[in-house]
Protein backbone atom coordinates (compact mmCIF):
# COMPACT_ATOMS: atom_id res chain seq x y z
CA UNK A 1 0.00 0.00 0.00
CA UNK A 2 1.54 3.83 -1.09
CA UNK A 3 1.68 6.35 1.23
CA UNK A 4 -1.02 8.56 -0.53
CA UNK A 5 -3.10 5.17 -0.80
CA UNK A 6 -2.93 5.05 3.50
CA UNK A 7 -3.56 8.87 3.35
CA UNK A 8 -6.91 8.53 1.46
CA UNK A 9 -8.31 5.75 3.50
CA UNK A 10 -7.44 7.89 6.67
CA UNK A 11 -9.15 11.22 4.86
CA UNK A 12 -12.21 8.53 4.12
CA UNK A 13 -12.64 7.21 7.78
CA UNK A 14 -12.62 11.32 9.36
CA UNK A 15 -15.00 11.91 6.81
CA UNK A 16 -17.38 8.99 7.45
CA UNK A 17 -17.06 9.59 10.80
CA UNK A 18 -17.81 13.31 10.83
CA UNK A 19 -20.44 12.10 8.35
CA UNK A 20 -22.55 9.62 10.91
CA UNK A 21 -22.88 11.93 13.36
CA UNK A 22 -24.79 14.63 11.87
CA UNK A 23 -26.99 11.57 10.00
CA UNK A 24 -27.69 9.68 13.31
CA UNK A 25 -28.91 13.10 15.28
CA UNK A 26 -31.22 13.55 11.45
CA UNK A 27 -32.21 9.66 12.48
CA UNK A 28 -33.01 10.03 15.92
CA UNK A 29 -35.25 13.47 15.28
CA UNK A 30 -37.23 11.56 12.47
CA UNK A 31 -37.98 9.16 15.39
CA UNK A 32 -39.13 11.99 17.12
CA UNK A 33 -41.20 13.16 14.65
CA UNK A 34 -43.38 10.47 13.59
CA UNK A 35 -43.62 8.91 17.35
CA UNK A 36 -45.50 11.73 18.41
CA UNK A 37 -44.44 12.39 21.88
CA UNK A 38 -41.88 11.76 24.39
CA UNK A 39 -43.36 9.40 26.00
CA UNK A 40 -41.09 7.18 27.41
CA UNK A 41 -42.17 3.57 27.88
CA UNK A 42 -41.92 2.43 31.67
CA UNK A 43 -39.12 -1.03 32.56
CA UNK A 44 -41.53 -3.93 32.45
CA UNK A 45 -41.69 -4.51 36.17
CA UNK A 46 -44.28 -1.28 35.62
CA UNK A 47 -46.44 -3.41 33.75
CA UNK A 48 -49.52 -5.90 33.96
CA UNK A 49 -52.46 -6.53 35.80
CA UNK A 50 -51.32 -5.48 38.56
CA UNK A 51 -52.04 -5.33 42.23
CA UNK A 52 -51.17 -1.32 41.49
CA UNK A 53 -51.24 1.08 44.77
CA UNK A 54 -53.64 4.20 43.52
CA UNK A 55 -51.27 7.87 43.69
CA UNK A 56 -52.51 8.19 46.97
CA UNK A 57 -52.27 5.50 48.34
CA UNK A 58 -56.00 4.92 48.81
CA UNK A 59 -56.89 2.47 46.90
CA UNK A 60 -54.97 -1.27 45.44
CA UNK A 61 -56.72 -2.20 42.20
CA UNK A 62 -56.19 -5.42 40.14
CA UNK A 63 -56.94 -5.97 36.65
CA UNK A 64 -58.64 -9.96 35.83
CA UNK A 65 -59.76 -9.97 32.39
CA UNK A 66 -61.95 -12.60 31.21
CA UNK A 67 -59.56 -13.69 28.63
CA UNK A 68 -56.16 -12.16 27.77
CA UNK A 69 -56.24 -8.99 26.53
CA UNK A 70 -56.09 -8.78 22.69
CA UNK A 71 -56.09 -6.00 20.00
CA UNK A 72 -59.35 -5.05 18.19
CA UNK A 73 -61.48 -7.10 20.26
CA UNK A 74 -64.03 -5.51 22.61
CA UNK A 75 -63.62 -6.82 25.90
CA UNK A 76 -64.61 -7.26 29.46
CA UNK A 77 -62.44 -6.63 32.55
CA UNK A 78 -63.09 -7.17 35.99
CA UNK A 79 -61.36 -4.79 38.81
CA UNK A 80 -60.84 -5.38 42.01
CA UNK A 81 -60.67 -2.65 44.14
CA UNK A 82 -59.23 -2.91 48.02
CA UNK A 83 -58.41 -0.55 50.63
CA UNK A 84 -54.98 0.31 51.88
CA UNK A 85 -55.40 -2.63 54.78
CA UNK A 86 -56.31 -4.73 51.77
CA UNK A 87 -59.98 -4.79 52.82
CA UNK A 88 -62.67 -4.94 49.49
CA UNK A 89 -63.88 -1.63 48.81
CA UNK A 90 -67.83 -1.95 47.27
CA UNK A 91 -70.19 1.37 45.98
CA UNK A 92 -67.09 2.98 44.57
CA UNK A 93 -67.53 5.47 41.04
CA UNK A 94 -65.19 4.44 38.93
CA UNK A 95 -64.81 6.16 35.38
CA UNK A 96 -62.18 4.41 32.95
CA UNK A 97 -59.95 6.46 30.78
CA UNK A 98 -56.75 5.41 29.01
CA UNK A 99 -54.99 5.62 25.44
CA UNK A 100 -51.30 4.97 24.00
CA UNK A 101 -48.95 7.41 25.58
CA UNK A 102 -46.54 7.29 22.64
CA UNK A 103 -48.73 8.13 19.87
CA UNK A 104 -51.00 10.92 22.16
CA UNK A 105 -54.35 8.90 21.20
CA UNK A 106 -56.97 7.51 23.70
CA UNK A 107 -59.16 4.85 23.91
CA UNK A 108 -61.02 3.92 20.55
CA UNK A 109 -64.24 3.10 22.63
CA UNK A 110 -65.79 4.45 26.04
CA UNK A 111 -66.16 1.44 28.51
CA UNK A 112 -67.47 1.68 31.76
CA UNK A 113 -68.65 -0.15 34.74
CA UNK A 114 -71.66 -2.35 34.03
CA UNK A 115 -72.05 -4.11 37.13
CA UNK A 116 -70.39 -4.15 40.67
CA UNK A 117 -70.02 -7.63 41.75
CA UNK A 118 -68.95 -7.61 45.47
CA UNK A 119 -66.30 -8.20 47.38
CA UNK A 120 -64.72 -5.10 45.64
CA UNK A 121 -64.99 -6.26 42.27
CA UNK A 122 -66.54 -4.81 39.50
CA UNK A 123 -66.90 -5.96 35.55
CA UNK A 124 -65.66 -3.29 33.03
CA UNK A 125 -67.38 -3.64 29.37
CA UNK A 126 -66.36 -2.09 26.21
CA UNK A 127 -62.66 -2.31 26.35
CA UNK A 128 -60.92 -1.91 22.69
CA UNK A 129 -57.43 -1.55 22.00
CA UNK A 130 -57.04 -0.35 18.19
CA UNK A 131 -53.46 -1.97 17.89
CA UNK A 132 -50.64 -3.68 19.90
CA UNK A 133 -48.16 -2.15 22.11
CA UNK A 134 -48.36 0.32 25.68
CA UNK A 135 -50.95 1.10 26.39
CA UNK A 136 -52.34 2.93 29.64
CA UNK A 137 -55.47 2.08 31.31
CA UNK A 138 -56.41 4.42 34.05
CA UNK A 139 -59.02 4.30 37.02
CA UNK A 140 -60.41 6.99 38.58
CA UNK A 141 -61.69 5.38 42.10
CA UNK A 142 -64.05 7.64 44.14
CA UNK A 143 -65.29 6.26 47.71
CA UNK A 144 -66.70 8.32 51.00
CA UNK A 145 -62.80 7.34 51.94
CA UNK A 146 -61.91 9.64 49.06
CA UNK A 147 -61.26 10.13 45.15
CA UNK A 148 -57.90 8.44 43.93
CA UNK A 149 -56.20 7.29 40.96
CA UNK A 150 -54.81 4.14 39.69
CA UNK A 151 -53.08 3.88 36.19
CA UNK A 152 -52.25 0.36 34.73
CA UNK A 153 -49.46 -0.42 32.25
CA UNK A 154 -50.43 -2.75 29.75
CA UNK A 155 -48.75 -4.95 26.71
CA UNK A 156 -50.98 -5.86 24.73
CA UNK B 1 -3.20 14.84 -5.45
CA UNK B 2 -6.89 16.08 -4.25
CA UNK B 3 -8.21 15.52 -7.00
CA UNK B 4 -6.70 12.06 -7.39
CA UNK B 5 -8.19 11.11 -4.25
CA UNK B 6 -11.55 12.85 -4.33
CA UNK B 7 -13.16 10.39 -6.66
CA UNK B 8 -11.89 7.26 -4.71
CA UNK B 9 -13.15 8.80 -1.60
CA UNK B 10 -16.84 9.57 -3.19
CA UNK B 11 -16.66 5.55 -4.22
CA UNK B 12 -16.00 4.50 -1.43
CA UNK B 13 -18.50 6.44 0.49
CA UNK B 14 -21.09 5.66 -1.90
CA UNK B 15 -19.92 1.49 -1.70
CA UNK B 16 -20.14 1.74 2.29
CA UNK B 17 -23.59 3.72 2.20
CA UNK B 18 -25.09 1.15 -0.31
CA UNK B 19 -23.73 -1.18 2.00
CA UNK B 20 -25.88 0.42 5.07
CA UNK B 21 -28.96 0.78 3.15
CA UNK B 22 -29.03 -2.47 2.24
CA UNK B 23 -28.51 -3.99 5.81
CA UNK B 24 -30.85 -1.82 6.90
CA UNK B 25 -33.45 -2.40 4.62
CA UNK B 26 -33.55 -5.83 5.46
CA UNK B 27 -32.06 -7.85 2.42
CA UNK B 28 -30.93 -10.52 4.41
CA UNK B 29 -34.20 -10.71 5.77
CA UNK B 30 -33.23 -11.85 9.40
CA UNK B 31 -36.43 -11.28 11.29
CA UNK B 32 -36.15 -11.38 15.35
CA UNK B 33 -39.09 -13.61 16.97
CA UNK B 34 -40.85 -10.39 18.17
CA UNK B 35 -40.89 -9.16 14.43
CA UNK B 36 -41.58 -12.84 12.60
CA UNK B 37 -44.60 -12.77 15.49
CA UNK B 38 -46.17 -9.52 13.88
CA UNK B 39 -45.82 -10.30 10.89
CA UNK B 40 -47.70 -13.43 11.68
CA UNK B 41 -50.07 -11.23 13.23
CA UNK B 42 -50.73 -9.18 10.04
CA UNK B 43 -51.05 -12.39 7.68
CA UNK B 44 -54.27 -14.52 7.25
CA UNK B 45 -52.47 -17.38 9.44
CA UNK B 46 -53.98 -15.29 12.21
CA UNK B 47 -57.48 -14.95 10.69
CA UNK B 48 -60.05 -16.04 13.35
CA UNK B 49 -63.57 -17.54 12.18
CA UNK B 50 -65.90 -14.95 10.79
CA UNK B 51 -67.48 -13.85 14.09
CA UNK B 52 -71.65 -14.57 14.23
CA UNK B 53 -74.14 -11.59 13.55
CA UNK B 54 -77.08 -12.47 16.17
CA UNK B 55 -79.03 -9.25 14.70
CA UNK B 56 -79.30 -10.76 11.37
CA UNK B 57 -80.74 -14.40 12.12
CA UNK B 58 -80.20 -15.58 8.52
CA UNK B 59 -76.63 -14.53 8.55
CA UNK B 60 -75.22 -18.06 8.11
CA UNK B 61 -78.10 -19.59 6.23
CA UNK B 62 -76.79 -20.92 2.89
CA UNK B 63 -80.37 -20.27 1.38
CA UNK B 64 -80.33 -16.77 2.16
CA UNK B 65 -77.13 -16.22 0.84
CA UNK B 66 -78.35 -17.98 -2.19
CA UNK B 67 -81.02 -15.30 -2.31
CA UNK B 68 -78.85 -12.81 -1.03
CA UNK B 69 -76.61 -13.46 -4.21
CA UNK B 70 -79.33 -13.14 -6.79
CA UNK B 71 -80.78 -9.69 -5.14
CA UNK B 72 -77.10 -8.14 -5.41
CA UNK B 73 -77.20 -8.41 -8.87
CA UNK B 74 -80.68 -7.89 -9.48
CA UNK B 75 -80.80 -4.31 -11.08
CA UNK B 76 -84.83 -4.46 -11.39
CA UNK B 77 -83.88 -3.03 -7.20
CA UNK B 78 -82.99 0.31 -8.80
CA UNK B 79 -85.28 3.24 -9.84
CA UNK B 80 -84.24 3.16 -13.60
CA UNK B 81 -83.62 -0.93 -13.63
CA UNK B 82 -80.26 -0.67 -14.35
CA UNK B 83 -78.48 -0.69 -11.29
CA UNK B 84 -77.44 -3.55 -8.89
CA UNK B 85 -75.37 -3.83 -5.89
CA UNK B 86 -72.83 -5.48 -8.38
CA UNK B 87 -72.75 -2.30 -10.45
CA UNK B 88 -70.51 -0.97 -8.28
CA UNK B 89 -69.03 -3.82 -6.47
CA UNK B 90 -68.16 -5.52 -9.23
CA UNK B 91 -67.06 -9.15 -8.20
CA UNK B 92 -64.15 -8.91 -11.06
CA UNK B 93 -62.96 -6.23 -9.54
CA UNK B 94 -62.23 -7.40 -6.25
CA UNK B 95 -66.09 -6.22 -5.70
CA UNK B 96 -65.43 -2.42 -6.55
CA UNK B 97 -65.59 -0.11 -9.67
CA UNK B 98 -62.23 1.47 -10.05
CA UNK B 99 -63.83 5.15 -10.23
CA UNK B 100 -63.09 8.35 -7.81
CA UNK B 101 -66.93 8.18 -7.26
CA UNK B 102 -69.43 5.91 -7.49
CA UNK B 103 -72.09 6.24 -10.15
CA UNK B 104 -75.51 4.89 -9.54
CA UNK B 105 -78.79 6.66 -10.82
CA UNK B 106 -76.42 9.38 -10.81
CA UNK B 107 -73.19 10.37 -9.09
CA UNK B 108 -72.38 9.81 -5.59
CA UNK B 109 -69.58 11.63 -3.26
CA UNK B 110 -68.06 8.55 -2.11
CA UNK B 111 -65.89 6.00 -3.39
CA UNK B 112 -66.94 2.48 -3.58
CA UNK B 113 -65.91 0.36 -0.62
CA UNK B 114 -64.83 -3.64 -1.25
CA UNK B 115 -67.30 -6.05 0.35
CA UNK B 116 -64.54 -8.74 1.44
CA UNK B 117 -63.76 -8.90 5.03
CA UNK B 118 -66.22 -6.11 5.96
CA UNK B 119 -68.33 -8.33 7.95
CA UNK B 120 -65.53 -8.27 10.53
CA UNK B 121 -66.28 -4.26 10.83
CA UNK B 122 -68.23 -3.42 13.24
CA UNK B 123 -69.30 -0.14 11.96
CA UNK B 124 -69.71 0.33 8.08
CA UNK B 125 -69.50 3.29 5.32
CA UNK B 126 -66.06 5.55 5.55
CA UNK B 127 -68.12 7.57 8.44
CA UNK B 128 -69.39 4.29 10.13
CA UNK B 129 -72.42 5.36 10.09
CA UNK B 130 -73.92 1.44 9.87
CA UNK B 131 -73.75 -1.29 12.42
CA UNK B 132 -74.21 -3.94 10.47
CA UNK B 133 -74.03 -5.61 7.00
CA UNK B 134 -77.53 -5.81 6.41
CA UNK B 135 -78.04 -2.21 7.65
CA UNK B 136 -75.40 -0.78 5.66
CA UNK B 137 -76.81 -2.90 2.41
CA UNK B 138 -79.96 -0.44 3.16
CA UNK B 139 -78.22 2.58 2.49
CA UNK B 140 -77.60 2.93 -1.37
CA UNK B 141 -80.94 1.02 -2.20
CA UNK B 142 -82.61 3.97 -0.52
CA UNK B 143 -80.03 6.64 -1.65
CA UNK B 144 -81.15 9.05 -4.40
CA UNK B 145 -78.04 8.70 -6.72
CA UNK B 146 -77.27 5.13 -6.20
CA UNK B 147 -80.32 2.58 -6.76
CA UNK B 148 -82.97 5.59 -6.10
CA UNK B 149 -85.84 3.06 -5.73
CA UNK B 150 -88.37 2.88 -2.18
CA UNK B 151 -89.39 0.39 -0.24
CA UNK B 152 -92.76 -0.61 -1.52
CA UNK B 153 -90.81 -0.58 -5.09
CA UNK B 154 -88.01 -3.22 -3.45
CA UNK B 155 -91.24 -5.19 -1.85
CA UNK B 156 -93.30 -5.62 -5.30
CA UNK B 157 -90.08 -6.98 -6.90
CA UNK B 158 -89.78 -9.71 -3.98
CA UNK B 159 -93.15 -10.73 -4.76
CA UNK B 160 -93.32 -10.71 -8.36
CA UNK B 161 -89.73 -12.38 -8.63
CA UNK B 162 -88.86 -14.13 -5.33
CA UNK B 163 -91.88 -14.99 -3.69
CA UNK B 164 -90.88 -18.61 -2.95
CA UNK B 165 -87.93 -18.28 -1.91
CA UNK B 166 -88.50 -15.08 0.36
CA UNK B 167 -91.09 -16.92 1.73
CA UNK B 168 -89.35 -20.14 2.47
CA UNK B 169 -86.88 -17.97 5.07
CA UNK B 170 -89.09 -15.18 6.10
CA UNK B 171 -92.44 -16.49 5.56
CA UNK B 172 -95.79 -15.37 3.86
CA UNK B 173 -95.58 -12.20 1.86
CA UNK B 174 -98.49 -9.71 3.21
CA UNK B 175 -100.59 -8.66 0.49
CA UNK B 176 -99.22 -6.05 -1.61
CA UNK B 177 -102.19 -5.44 -3.74
CA UNK B 178 -103.54 -3.43 -1.36
CA UNK B 179 -101.69 -0.82 0.54
CA UNK B 180 -100.24 -2.44 3.44
CA UNK B 181 -99.36 -1.13 6.70
CA UNK B 182 -95.56 0.67 6.40
CA UNK B 183 -94.04 -1.64 8.99
CA UNK B 184 -94.84 -4.30 6.61
CA UNK B 185 -93.53 -3.02 4.07
CA UNK B 186 -89.93 -1.96 5.72
CA UNK B 187 -90.33 -5.75 7.28
CA UNK B 188 -89.71 -6.37 3.50
CA UNK B 189 -87.25 -4.37 3.11
CA UNK B 190 -85.08 -5.25 5.82
CA UNK B 191 -85.07 -8.92 5.02
CA UNK B 192 -83.74 -7.63 1.71
CA UNK B 193 -80.47 -6.68 3.68
CA UNK B 194 -80.44 -9.37 5.71
CA UNK B 195 -79.97 -11.90 2.31
CA UNK B 196 -77.47 -9.70 0.91
CA UNK B 197 -75.49 -9.79 3.99
CA UNK B 198 -75.75 -13.38 3.85
CA UNK B 199 -74.15 -13.14 0.89
CA UNK B 200 -71.60 -10.98 1.62
CA UNK B 201 -70.45 -12.92 4.75
CA UNK B 202 -69.14 -15.52 2.02
CA UNK B 203 -67.01 -12.78 0.53
CA UNK B 204 -63.23 -12.96 1.77
CA UNK B 205 -59.74 -12.53 0.66
CA UNK B 206 -57.56 -15.19 -0.15
CA UNK B 207 -53.85 -15.76 0.93
CA UNK B 208 -51.28 -13.33 -1.06
CA UNK B 209 -47.69 -13.80 -1.76
CA UNK B 210 -47.51 -11.61 1.35
CA UNK B 211 -49.38 -14.56 3.16
CA UNK B 212 -47.37 -17.08 1.45
CA UNK B 213 -43.68 -15.36 2.67
CA UNK B 214 -45.14 -15.20 6.41
CA UNK B 215 -45.78 -19.13 6.32
CA UNK B 216 -42.03 -19.87 4.79
CA UNK B 217 -40.38 -17.41 7.05
CA UNK B 218 -41.84 -18.84 9.91
CA UNK B 219 -41.71 -22.14 9.16
CA UNK B 220 -37.60 -21.39 8.53
CA UNK B 221 -37.98 -21.32 4.80
CA UNK B 222 -36.56 -19.11 2.60
CA UNK B 223 -38.56 -16.13 2.16
CA UNK B 224 -36.42 -14.78 -0.73
CA UNK B 225 -38.12 -16.84 -3.33
CA UNK B 226 -41.37 -15.19 -2.43
CA UNK B 227 -40.71 -11.57 -2.02
CA UNK B 228 -37.46 -9.69 -3.28
CA UNK B 229 -35.19 -7.67 -1.71
CA UNK B 230 -37.12 -4.46 -2.32
CA UNK B 231 -40.24 -5.90 -1.23
CA UNK B 232 -39.11 -7.22 1.70
CA UNK B 233 -37.84 -3.43 3.01
CA UNK B 234 -41.30 -2.32 1.95
CA UNK B 235 -42.02 -4.48 4.72
CA UNK B 236 -39.71 -3.46 7.36
CA UNK B 237 -40.32 -0.06 6.72
CA UNK B 238 -44.47 -0.90 6.84
CA UNK B 239 -44.00 -2.19 10.01
CA UNK B 240 -41.28 0.05 10.85
CA UNK B 241 -40.30 3.75 10.12
CA UNK B 242 -43.39 4.05 8.35
CA UNK B 243 -45.79 3.81 11.16
CA UNK B 244 -48.51 1.47 8.78
CA UNK B 245 -49.25 -0.71 11.23
CA UNK B 246 -50.39 1.93 13.63
CA UNK B 247 -53.59 2.09 11.77
CA UNK B 248 -53.68 -0.95 9.28
CA UNK B 249 -52.67 -3.98 11.71
CA UNK B 250 -54.22 -7.90 12.05
CA UNK B 251 -54.73 -9.93 9.26
CA UNK B 252 -56.95 -7.99 7.33
CA UNK B 253 -54.34 -5.16 7.93
CA UNK B 254 -57.20 -2.70 9.68
CA UNK B 255 -57.75 -1.84 12.84
CA UNK B 256 -61.50 -0.99 11.59
CA UNK B 257 -61.13 2.20 13.47
CA UNK B 258 -61.60 5.93 12.27
CA UNK B 259 -58.95 8.49 12.09
CA UNK B 260 -58.29 11.63 10.43
CA UNK B 261 -55.36 11.66 8.25
CA UNK B 262 -55.32 14.65 6.89
CA UNK B 263 -56.79 13.71 3.12
CA UNK B 264 -58.38 17.10 1.60
CA UNK B 265 -61.83 17.28 0.27
CA UNK B 266 -62.33 16.20 -2.84
CA UNK B 267 -62.54 19.72 -5.02
CA UNK B 268 -66.21 20.67 -5.58
CA UNK B 269 -67.57 18.15 -2.69
CA UNK B 270 -68.80 19.84 1.08
CA UNK B 271 -66.22 19.13 3.28
CA UNK B 272 -67.62 16.72 5.34
CA UNK B 273 -67.22 15.65 9.16
CA UNK B 274 -66.55 11.79 8.95
CA UNK B 275 -66.87 9.80 11.77
CA UNK B 276 -67.83 13.23 13.99
CA UNK B 277 -71.28 12.70 11.98
CA UNK B 278 -71.37 8.94 11.36
CA UNK B 279 -71.04 8.35 14.92
CA UNK B 280 -74.25 10.08 15.46
CA UNK B 281 -76.05 8.89 12.92
CA UNK B 282 -75.14 5.13 13.65
CA UNK B 283 -76.53 5.80 17.14
CA UNK B 284 -80.21 6.97 15.69
CA UNK B 285 -80.15 4.80 12.73
CA UNK B 286 -83.70 3.33 11.70
CA UNK B 287 -82.17 -0.13 11.22
CA UNK B 288 -78.96 -0.29 13.82
CA UNK B 289 -78.53 -2.88 16.70
CA UNK B 290 -81.05 -1.89 19.03
CA UNK B 291 -83.80 -1.01 16.49
CA UNK B 292 -87.06 -3.16 16.63
CA UNK B 293 -85.82 -4.75 12.78
CA UNK B 294 -82.64 -6.58 14.53
CA UNK B 295 -82.73 -9.96 16.09
CA UNK B 296 -80.79 -8.85 19.07
CA UNK B 297 -81.65 -5.71 20.40
CA UNK B 298 -81.02 -6.28 23.58
CA UNK B 299 -76.84 -7.08 23.01
CA UNK B 300 -75.63 -4.41 21.17
CA UNK B 301 -72.15 -3.34 22.71
CA UNK B 302 -70.55 -1.03 19.96
CA UNK B 303 -73.24 1.36 20.45
CA UNK B 304 -73.18 0.74 23.89
CA UNK B 305 -69.56 1.64 24.63
CA UNK B 306 -69.32 3.87 21.03
CA UNK B 307 -66.86 6.88 21.33
CA UNK B 308 -69.31 9.99 20.02
CA UNK B 309 -68.67 13.65 20.25
CA UNK B 310 -64.62 13.36 20.47
CA UNK B 311 -62.73 16.09 18.55
CA UNK B 312 -60.24 13.15 17.24
CA UNK B 313 -63.70 11.97 15.24
CA UNK B 314 -63.82 15.57 13.17
CA UNK B 315 -63.18 14.22 9.39
CA UNK B 316 -61.83 10.67 10.67
CA UNK B 317 -62.64 7.80 8.32
CA UNK B 318 -62.44 4.25 8.15
CA UNK B 319 -59.29 2.76 7.82
CA UNK B 320 -59.96 0.17 5.01
CA UNK B 321 -58.11 -3.08 4.28
CA UNK B 322 -54.72 -3.00 2.49
CA UNK B 323 -55.74 -6.42 1.32
CA UNK B 324 -55.49 -6.14 -2.19
CA UNK B 325 -54.76 -2.41 -2.23
CA UNK B 326 -53.16 -2.10 -5.19
CA UNK B 327 -55.82 -3.33 -7.46
CA UNK B 328 -58.16 -0.64 -6.66
CA UNK B 329 -56.92 2.90 -7.27
CA UNK B 330 -57.94 5.47 -6.82
CA UNK B 331 -57.86 5.85 -3.03
CA UNK B 332 -59.75 7.41 -0.01
CA UNK B 333 -62.77 8.44 0.86
CA UNK B 334 -63.87 10.56 -2.37
CA UNK B 335 -61.16 8.89 -4.71
CA UNK B 336 -58.69 11.95 -3.89
CA UNK B 337 -55.39 10.28 -4.12
CA UNK B 338 -55.30 8.32 -8.02
CA UNK B 339 -51.96 6.06 -7.50
CA UNK B 340 -50.95 4.37 -4.45
CA UNK B 341 -47.39 6.47 -4.77
CA UNK B 342 -49.68 9.72 -4.36
CA UNK B 343 -50.78 7.83 -1.17
CA UNK B 344 -47.19 7.36 0.16
CA UNK B 345 -46.28 10.45 -1.16
CA UNK B 346 -49.46 11.71 0.99
CA UNK B 347 -48.42 9.67 4.50
CA UNK B 348 -45.06 10.83 3.90
CA UNK B 349 -45.81 14.80 3.68
CA UNK B 350 -48.52 14.81 6.38
CA UNK B 351 -50.48 17.78 5.26
CA UNK B 352 -52.24 19.51 7.76
CA UNK B 353 -56.04 19.00 7.64
CA UNK B 354 -58.82 21.56 6.53
CA UNK B 355 -60.68 20.96 9.62
CA UNK B 356 -59.80 18.73 12.58
CA UNK B 357 -56.49 17.07 13.29
CA UNK B 358 -54.42 14.49 11.42
CA UNK B 359 -52.82 11.88 13.39
CA UNK B 360 -49.95 11.67 10.96
CA UNK B 361 -46.72 13.05 11.27
CA UNK B 362 -43.94 13.59 8.60
CA UNK B 363 -42.07 10.62 8.30
CA UNK B 364 -39.23 12.03 5.44
CA UNK B 365 -39.03 8.37 3.50
CA UNK B 366 -35.96 8.69 0.77
CA UNK B 367 -37.13 8.29 -3.22
CA UNK B 368 -35.49 4.39 -2.53
CA UNK B 369 -37.86 3.95 1.03
CA UNK B 370 -41.06 5.57 -1.18
CA UNK B 371 -40.82 2.88 -4.23
CA UNK B 372 -39.99 -0.18 -1.42
CA UNK B 373 -42.98 0.42 0.36
CA UNK B 374 -44.85 0.93 -3.02
CA UNK B 375 -43.35 -2.63 -3.60
CA UNK B 376 -44.55 -4.04 -0.46
CA UNK B 377 -48.00 -2.96 -0.84
CA UNK B 378 -48.19 -4.77 -4.28
CA UNK B 379 -47.41 -7.99 -3.00
CA UNK B 380 -50.50 -8.15 -0.71
CA UNK B 381 -52.62 -9.07 -3.50
CA UNK B 382 -54.80 -12.12 -3.44
CA UNK B 383 -57.85 -13.80 -4.81
CA UNK B 384 -61.12 -12.84 -3.72
CA UNK B 385 -62.82 -15.76 -2.54
CA UNK B 386 -66.90 -16.62 -2.46
CA UNK B 387 -67.65 -19.28 0.12
CA UNK B 388 -64.13 -20.63 -0.90
CA UNK B 389 -64.53 -20.20 -5.05
CA UNK B 390 -62.81 -17.74 -7.12
CA UNK B 391 -64.94 -14.21 -7.43
CA UNK B 392 -64.30 -13.81 -11.10
CA UNK B 393 -65.97 -17.40 -11.73
CA UNK B 394 -69.09 -16.51 -9.83
CA UNK B 395 -71.93 -15.55 -11.75
CA UNK B 396 -75.42 -13.33 -10.41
Amino acid sequence: MTTTTKRAMRAVLVLAMAAAIPALQGCSHALMMVRGTGAQRPPASEFGPGPRTSAAGRYVATLEPAQPLRPRQMQTVRVVVRDAAGRAVDGAQITIDGGMPQHGHGLPTRPRVTRALGEGGYEIEGVRFNMGGWWEIRLAITTAQGADAVVFNLAI
Amino acid sequence: MATRILPTITLFVLLTGTAIVGAASGSRASWTPAELEELRSLSLLALEPLPADPTNRVADDPAAADLGRRLFFDPRLSANGQVSCGTCHQPERGFQDGRALAVGVGTTARRAMPIAGMARSPFLFWDGRKDSLWAQALGPLESAVEHGGTRALYARVIANHYRRDYEALFGALPDLASTPAWDLVTGIFVNIGKAIAAFERLVAFGPSRFDEYVAAVSAGRNGGVILTTDEVAGLRLFIGKAHCTQCHNGPLLTNNEFHNTGVPPRPGLPVEHGRWDGATAVALDEFNCRSRWSDARQHCPELEFMLTGDHTQERAYKVPSLRNVAERAPYMDAGQLATLAEVIDHYDRAPTSVSGHSELRALHLKPAERRQLEAFLRTLSGPIRIDGRDAATVSP
